[in-house]
């Protein structure tokens, strides 16, 4: 319905007093914008997180321009940026996080995919996807150690089959590291990609169908535009995810070497040689670092369309 | 709970009135203003019930199995090696034994462990709780000048990882002599935990129509009839599901966990990391035992978990600007 | 226990929503006893007005008086009104019981007067079977009929009710409509009531309140409002389908003669009018019909679109110059066929032309097929 404001008062309607009400008070103002006392109930949660949240992440920014083995400000990330061994850590843990989060993503369309629409033994299905969050990183440590080991069921499995002579190196190094974090990051990144494809109107494809699309075809110009915003994200989650590891690269990788990823080193830092100040910097450079690609990921979203989908709201 | 997908997580609410865009409300006749929709959208139906296996459908069954081999074998190793004997390079181990489950038991003193991850956890629960729905409710209701900002400030702790934000919190909490105690350890899960409450129930509580609380009013209930008669009730399946979630959350925490646990308030999982770390003097099976343990332990809060939640619902449910509806 | 008031006055109520006004400086007195309705379009602010009147929505001008005391900051608890939702809003986890006796718990009612009063307004509205019920289990009317019972077991002083038939299909709401009459006459229960159907608050109300952009048009009884609709708007609203620009050549008092495209009629003068002035003539279909066959002196058109309504044809017609005309006839005209159409002078209202009648194209009441999307179709 139209809502036109500016029309002249009709004949015959109630006479407008010409007279001009008083202000409101301050209080209905700043309720008529949402502000009342409901506001109240966030005071708690905003409080408790600035305090535990913001304020030590200000107070690491802080401490890692104040190095405690002196040589001005930026001592520490010079430390850090000078040093090769150090340096080295932001491509090995991007070229460890990078082609995890890709492979998640990628696997994951098609599991959810297939896994979205109701059929009998969903609930089942979908369980066994997500169990692997309850392994925790010792259990899969444990268990890639004596299932990818030189002597481990697989190698067993290749060798006896004829399709290798040797035993693949697959743990303490780099591709052990992958596994894992595949392993624990794929629920994430197939849970997030259903929660989306599930977000997506089936009537939208249905249209499609009885446009003469074919399955392939819907898929590719239907699903996945509407789904792309949706991976984008998907992606950063699980970038970040493994932006982060940790204890797997301790256990199943090669921590001194391939896997010398960067949030051991800050660790360390803090942890064992007890420089908060460098720990902090270190920390300050690789929220910097994950922020910079999940900045780069999100502004190519932001060319994609990104509104309704006409499902679940 | 019904477990649709559209609908996560939906309290168990027979068709609830207040949402007339659900379709699911059983027995309600359609609304009159929309049924040509219905009626529209019916016969395209069948073609969504072939199934047969395309050529799309065999990468999709093969990652399956890939995966799912794989993690047979990742999982069936520390278990099969925790019930043995002794294993080197055979297929299997030479002999069955469950001794190991006893002396890892005794070894890492688990009893200890477990109660200090259960109280834990239950703090971490109720005060993420007491924390994080009066937030949800005034965020679900409220439009308000800065909300994106404080949105933000709640999606924060969520989406960065506990690593980064964990070391700086970690040395405040050192600074005020927090670190090493079940506060602190305590204090430190509070921090995802509490936003992840406030994710968790945002749906739920902008499910239940505002109308619902009006209509109570206008019965002449007052704000804390509003709240402990209508509300709260409505709201009991969303409290459950995110108490679950965290509970869940809580017990795999590693890294907040170990960076602020001293050796008295270690939980499982931090207790297992340095279970490894020490691995030169313990058995590699008690080992395995105390991780098939914690596994079993999360697995069963998963299980239940799923019981009362869309599974989308375990990871951050980042919420999309959707203006659908 | 019920507590009659003798008048319950609203005093120029507004509500701005951050520099929106939505409903702007409504002024109404209402009786004990009497059934208001508040019609309009969506977002003409009846709702608005409703839920000041409830106290869910702060006022932000005017005063709201019962029996001369000012109610307007009472919370909605503790004002004894009592209120049915468009989407009925029941209480999902309460059985019907439950949600009826809900009311009666909060004014802490002993419990063997809860179940009596209970009983009685569940056998009110016919639901006594159901009691043991959830609303999720109930059909739609069933559900409206709880959100009733719920509203009147408190026998409030004021019964508020926002497009409560709005989400019913066709036949329903006609018998809660006679429901709804029926429990006003039996129980004398005062009432407001929200509806954009005018059918349903010309068959219920004793009095109407036409609103438009939250100002309010017209406040009549039903034949006023219908029969001498203030403006060209209201009669827009009111089913006067035809809004035809003319031309006054000559004023006697209220009578006009018009010229109509060429064509000569006579009409009802609203508001001044003179010779000279441009106007609008407004006319309801079903008081526009052919000329039987002879000296034909009315306006010429041609029938373009005719449906079938049962007794009689909707016809839409093109006169002279293009302009559609809508008229109803017992006999089946063909589509190309010349009429000349005649009405009743007193039928035919006049209006000046300054009102924009923006709502005549968009709710031609409630009759199916009249889009002017409907004219593409035919040659």
């Amino acid at each position: 319905m139209t809502r036109v404001r500016e029309h002249p008062p009709p004949p015959g309607a109630a006479p407008r007093a010409s007279a001009s009400r008083a202000r409101p008070a301050l209080r209905h103002r700043l309720a008529e914008r949402g502000v009342d006392r409901t506001l109240l109930l966030l005071a708690p949660g905003a409080v408790f997180l600035v305090l535990l949240f913001c304020y030590p992440f200000l107070y690491g920014l802080q401490l890692s321009f104040q190095p405690q083995r002196g040589g001005g400000a930026l001592a520490n990330y010079r430390a850090f940026f000078g040093d090769p061994y150090l340096r080295e850590t932001v491509w090995i843990t991007l070229g460890l996080a990078v082609p995890v989060a890709l492979v998640n993503c990628l696997a994951a369309v098609p599991v959810a995919f297939r896994t979205r629409g109701p059929f009998r033994g969903r609930r089942l299905i979908t369980t066994l996807l997500v169990m692997p969050i309850t392994l925790g990183t010792v259990l899969t440590a444990q268990g890639l150690l004596g299932y990818l080991g030189p002597g481990g069921w697989l190698n067993k499995t290749l060798l006896a089959t004829g399709i290798t002579d040797t035993p693949l190196e697959l743990v303490h190094n780099y591709w052990g590291v992958f596994a894992s974090l595949v392993i624990t990051g794929f629920p994430f990144s197939y849970l997030l990609t259903l929660s989306y494809l599930t977000g997506i109107d089936p009537g939208l494809e249905q249209a499609a169908a009885t446009l003469g699309a074919s399955k392939r075809q819907r898929f590719r110009h239907v699903t996945l535009p509407l789904l792309a915003p949706g991976l984008a994200v998907t992606f950063c989650l699980s970038f970040v995810l493994a932006f982060a590891v940790f204890p797997s690269a301790q256990l199943v990788g090669d921590p001194r070497g391939e896997t010398h990823v960067i949030s051991i080193e800050a660790y360390q830092a803090a942890f064992q040689k007890f420089d908060y100040s460098l720990g902090s910097a270190i920390a300050m450079v690789m929220a910097a670092v994950m922020t910079a690609v999940v900045l780069v990921v999100l502004a190519w979203r932001s060319m994609l369309y990104r509104g309704a989908t006409g499902g679940k709201g | 709970m019904s477990g649709t997908p559209e609908d996560p997580g939906a309290p168990e609410v027979p068709g609830t009135p207040g949402t007339s865009e659900a379709p699911t409300a059983p027995g309600a006749p359609a609304t009159p203003g929309r049924p040509r929709r219905a009626r529209r959208t019916r016969p395209v139906h069948p073609v969504r019930r072939v199934r047969r296996l395309r050529p799309g459908a065999w990468v999709t069954v093969l990652v399956f199995g890939f995966f799912f081999v794989n993690l047979a074998g990742v999982v069936g190793v520390p278990l099969v090696d925790s019930f043995g004997t002794r294993w080197f390079t055979s297929w299997l181990p030479e002999g069955w034994t469950t001794k190991w489950y006893g002396s890892a038991w005794r070894e890492f003193s688990l009893g200890q462990v477990f109660w200090t991850t259960a109280l834990v956890s239950v703090l971490v629960v109720a005060v993420s709780l007491a924390i994080g729905v009066p937030a949800a409710y005034a965020l679900a209701r409220r439009d308000f000048p800065g909300k994106r900002i404080v949105m933000l400030l709640f999606l924060l702790p969520i989406l960065v990882p506990p690593i980064t934000y964990g070391i700086p919190l970690a040395t405040v909490l050192y600074k005020f002599q927090l670190a090493g105690t079940l506060t602190g350890v305590v204090l430190a899960n509070l921090v995802p935990s509490a936003p992840f409450v406030v994710l968790t129930m945002t749906p739920f509580i902008e499910q239940i129509d505002p109308r619902i609380e009006a209509a109570a009013r206008m019965c002449g209930a007052r704000t804390a009839s509003v709240l402990l008669r209508i509300i709260a009730p409505l709201l009991l399946p969303g409290i459950l599901a995110a108490s679950v979630l965290v509970l869940v959350r809580t017990v795999g925490m590693f890294e907040l966990t170990f960076l602020t646990a001293g050796p008295d308030s270690q939980t499982l999982i931090v207790a297992l990391y340095y279970a490894v770390f020490s691995a030169g003097i313990r058995t590699q099976q008690s080992i395995d035992a105390m991780a098939v343990m914690y596994t079993l332990s999360m697995l069963v809060l998963l299980v239940i978990a799923l019981r009362f939640v869309n599974p989308t619902q375990l990871v951050t449910r980042v919420k999309e600007d959707r203006t659908a509806g | 226990m019920m507590s009659r008031f003798s008048t319950l006055g609203l005093d120029r109520v507004s509500r701005d929503f951050g520099g929106h006004t939505a409903l702007e400086e409504l002024t109404l007195d209402i009786a004990g006893g009497e059934f208001v309705a508040l019609l309009g379009p969506s977002g003409c602010g009846k709702s608005t007005a409703l839920n000041c009147l409830a106290g869910l929505l702060p006022l932000t001008g005017g005063a709201i008086l019962l029996d001369g005391e000012r109610i307007d900051s009472i919370a909605p608890e503790r004002r004894g009104f009592g209120m049915v939702f468009q989407n009925y809003a029941l209480f999902p986890h309460l059985t019907v019981r439950g949600n009826v006796a809900f009311g009666l718990k909060m004014a802490r009612v002993p419990k063997a007067d809860i179940v009596r009063r209970t009983d009685r307004a569940l056998e009110t509205v016919q639901l006594t079977g159901h009691a043991h019920r959830r609303p999720g289990q109930l059909s739609g009317g069933q559900q409206q009929r709880v959100a009733i019972a719920r509203a009147i077991v408190l026998e409030p002083r004021l019964v508020l009710m926002d497009e409560p038939l709005s989400n019913l299909d066709a036949s329903l709401r006609l018998e809660m409509r006679t429901e709804i009459r029926r429990l006003h006459q039996s129980l004398g229960l005062t009432t407001v009531y929200v509806t954009h159907d005018q059918e349903e608050a010309l068959s219920l109300a004793d009095r109407l309140v036409v609103l438009r952009d939250g100002v309010t048009q017209q406040i009549g009884t039903p034949g006023e409002v219908y029969g001498r609709p203030a403006n060209r708007y209201v009669a827009a609203f009111m089913g006067y389908r035809n809004m035809l620009d003319v031309t006054v050549t000559a004023a006697r008092g209220a009578r006009l003669s018009l010229d109509l495209a060429g064509a000569r009629i006579t009409g009802l003068g609203r508001a001044p009018l003179s010779a000279g002035d441009r106007a609008v003539a407004a006319l309801r279909p079903e008081d526009l019909e052919p000329a039987a066959d002879g000296p034909a002196r009315g306006i010429p058109a041609a029938v373009e679109v005719v449906e079938y309504h049962g007794r009689e044809f909707a016809v839409q017609a093109r006169l002279g110059d293009g302009r559609p005309v809508h008229f109803r006839t017992a006999r089946r005209p063909a589509p190309g066929d010349a009429v000349e159409l005649t009405a009743d002078p007193e039928r035919v209202l006049v209006f000046p032309p300054d009102v924009p009648a923006a709502l005549g194209a968009s709710r031609p009441g409630r009759r199916p097929g009249g889009s002017p999307r409907l004219r593409a179709v035919t040659p």
